[in-house]
């Protein structure tokens, strides 16, 4: 482990109740967080990149989904069996999270500054009303929405997309958080907005020193703001790497793959793009082994049997593949 | 004849919009303000631009989904802008459309069968068992096994139903298809078959496509020519190398410098654009990007930009809208 870890997941197992039966959406999943840094967590829809995040905030969706088993240490407790009570003062404090949609993650009858002065109230209990309503003013002048003073008196339906998101953040961060948690926040947004927004998480980020997961199937994105990377196939981690070797130097086939298949500007018109042949598999009729193995173009007999172990490839840079056994 | 076969001039499309406790008429949505386009037969031409700049509203108006507030469209030299229903009904057979969601553009009560026999009954075309063939063709042409042809929407894959939107798309083998953000709801590994598939059918059919996605790189990709909308207009038209390489409207090169590239080593300063899209109901006076163009002069304030073509290039390859390109300066 390494010494500047925040976070750890260690064999995190995640499972939903459905009418298929039990399934597990994240399988055995390992990795760490450290400080200061962005992990990158990348995958297709389905690969429990989302999962792995809500288990990490103890949000899972209520009964159905549970953490099997594993743990989830930071700062020295195993989060994943805390007691709700005690979650309550990690949630939001140290660890926050930001949502994909910011219109349902808002609420819409209720008034910017109080949602944010809300997150005040929550976590210092010694603020008076004024104290509070300046923090609000001042977190969104932080995360760069002019005119703060008017904006707090608005509802988010006022707002626009960018703007919400900008909210949202503000919320987030209001407590200072050790992690962010950012589960594709720039996915609904324009891609002039987007630039906006991964510009303020960088700033603020090297204002603030957080670690943040930063969670999408962008790997434009990713390349763009992560320090490590995570990449997750239906359920599994299939590589871990520093962002320049898993774009550089990427090692597992579906890693390749991936990276052959985006168009890029550069990239010659109309030539054949690299296909990866079928589709992510069901996960409730996932193959046996390797769960890439059915569209691998480098499959063997032995992937065929369980799934591969963790080879070291590089320093850090890590696979589960058998082709580096 | 026309070596076009689809032309607009000077497309309008204004929405109202309704409001008091009257419900009178409040305002419109300038959704598309006077747009001119013209793509060749085979051709594709990509029509890219932010949500809310009016490039969806295009494709439909180009179909006469609309009817229009302004303008005309041509298609194959006859001008459809007047037509009434029942006169494009015949037309429709030769001008399709690509949805993006493929969860929504699918009648869920129908089997695959039967919303690919669907044009064909429509346009009374073939007999049961004629038909019967030409879906399992299109079936298989399309990448999937003739036992969807019992199967219902649900138990398929996003990737997968947009196929069978393809397949729906192309029966009747049409001239012209609009393909709305056809891959913008698909994963990454799905989207590049999707892609080659529309490829191999353009060649296929010589299908003329507008292709309209958000996703430059995309757009890039599949098209011959590109337009940049901003707010209702066209800010640039050239040949799909040049947006990359030579971009020359502020916005492009704005829209450009905001991908994300998928490559770590090439975190490079962006051009970060300030503030969001101003709202069409009261586009802006003068340029429409004047409110967040880094280098917004008087003129562009008062006066509106025409599309034409940029100092230094040859005829009419390359339209731009700008008074700082346009001036030379």
């Amino acid at each position: 482990m390494n010494k500047d870890a925040i976070l750890r997941v260690e064999n995190l197992v995640t499972s939903f109740d459905t009418e298929a039966g039990r399934i597990r959406a994240v399988d055995d999943v390992s990795f760490e967080v450290r400080k200061g840094e962005v992990l990158g967590i990348v995958g297709e829809s389905g690969c429990g990149k989302s999962v792995t995040a809500l288990s990490v905030m103890r949000l899972l969706p209520q009964p159905s989904g549970r953490i099997e088993s594993g743990r989830i240490m930071f700062s020295g407790t195993n989060i994943a069996d805390l007691p709700a009570e005690r979650m309550h003062e990690i949630r939001g404090n140290r660890i926050s999270m930001i949502f994909q949609e910011p219109m349902t993650a808002l609420n819409p009858v209720h008034r910017i500054g109080d949602q944010i002065g809300e997150v005040f109230r929550l976590r210092y209990q010694g603020m008076n009303e004024k104290e509070i309503s300046e923090g609000s003013v001042e977190m969104l002048r932080k995360v760069g929405i002019s005119d703060p003073k008017k904006r707090v008196e608005e509802y988010p339906h006022q707002i626009s997309g960018g703007m919400r998101q900008r909210v949202m953040i503000a919320m987030a961060l209001a407590c200072k958080p050790d992690i962010l948690i950012a589960d594709e926040p720039t996915t609904a947004l324009d891609v002039t907005i987007q630039a906006q927004i991964l510009e303020l998480m960088n700033q603020l980020q090297a204002e603030t020193g957080m670690a943040i997961i930063f969670i999408t199937h962008a790997l434009g994105v990713i390349a763009e703001t992560s320090d490590r990377v995570l990449v997750m196939y239906a359920g599994k981690v299939a590589e871990t790497g520093p962002v320049d070797k898993i774009f550089n130097k990427p090692l597992h086939p579906y890693t390749k793959g991936l990276l052959l298949s985006i168009p890029r500007l550069e990239g010659e018109r109309k030539k054949k793009l690299h296909v990866i042949n079928g589709m992510v598999p069901a996960l409730h009729e996932l193959p046996t082994g390797c769960r890439f193995r059915n569209r691998c173009p480098n499959a063997m007999p032995v992937c065929g049997t369980v799934h591969p172990p963790v080879s070291i490839v590089e320093d850090e840079h890590l696979v589960n593949c058998y082709l580096y056994v | 004849m026309s070596e076009y076969l689809l032309e607009v001039n000077n497309l309008k499309m204004y929405f109202p919009v309704y409001g008091g406790i009257f419900r009178r008429q409040t305002g419109k949505v300038h959704a598309v303000d006077g747009l001119s386009l013209k793509i060749k037969k085979g051709e594709t031409v990509g029509l890219v631009g932010e949500s809310g700049c009016g490039k969806t509203t295009v494709g439909r108006a180009v179909l006469r989904l609309y009817n229009l507030s302004g303008g005309e469209v041509f298609f194959e030299g006859d001008n459809i802008s007047g037509m009434t229903q029942g006169e494009l009904r015949l037309l429709r057979r030769n001008m399709q459309m690509i949805f993006q969601d493929p969860f929504e553009s699918l009648d869920a009560r129908q089997t695959i069968g039967e919303i690919i026999e669907e044009p064909f009954i429509i346009h009374k075309i073939g007999t049961a068992k004629t038909r019967r063939d030409e879906i399992e063709k299109l079936l298989s042409r399309v990448g999937l096994s003739g036992s969807a042809v019992t199967r219902f929407p649900h138990e398929f894959s996003g990737g997968q139903r947009q196929r069978i939107g393809i397949a729906r798309a192309i029966a009747l083998k049409p001239k012209l298809v609009v393909c709305d953000e056809p891959v913008s709801a698909l994963d990454v590994s799905i989207q590049s078959q999707i892609l080659n598939l529309l490829l191999d059918l353009q060649s296929e059919m010589n299908l003329t496509y507008l292709f309209i996605a958000h996703d430059l790189s995309v757009v890039k990709h599949i098209s011959d020519n590109i337009a940049v909308m901003y707010l209702g207009k066209i800010v640039e038209y050239t040949d799909a190398d040049s947006v990359y390489k030579n971009p020359l409207h502020p916005y492009t090169q704005a829209l450009i410098s905001a991908i994300p590239v998928p490559d770590p080593s090439e975190r490079k300063q962006k051009i970060v654009l300030h503030g969001d899209v101003p709202s069409p109901l009261s586009p802006p006076p003068g340029c429409r990007f004047h409110t967040r163009c880094p280098f917004a002069f008087g003129r562009c304030r008062s006066e509106e930009p025409e599309l034409k073509p940029a100092p230094g290039t040859r005829d009419e390859e390359h339209l731009v809208a700008c008074h700082l390109v346009n001036s030379g300066k």
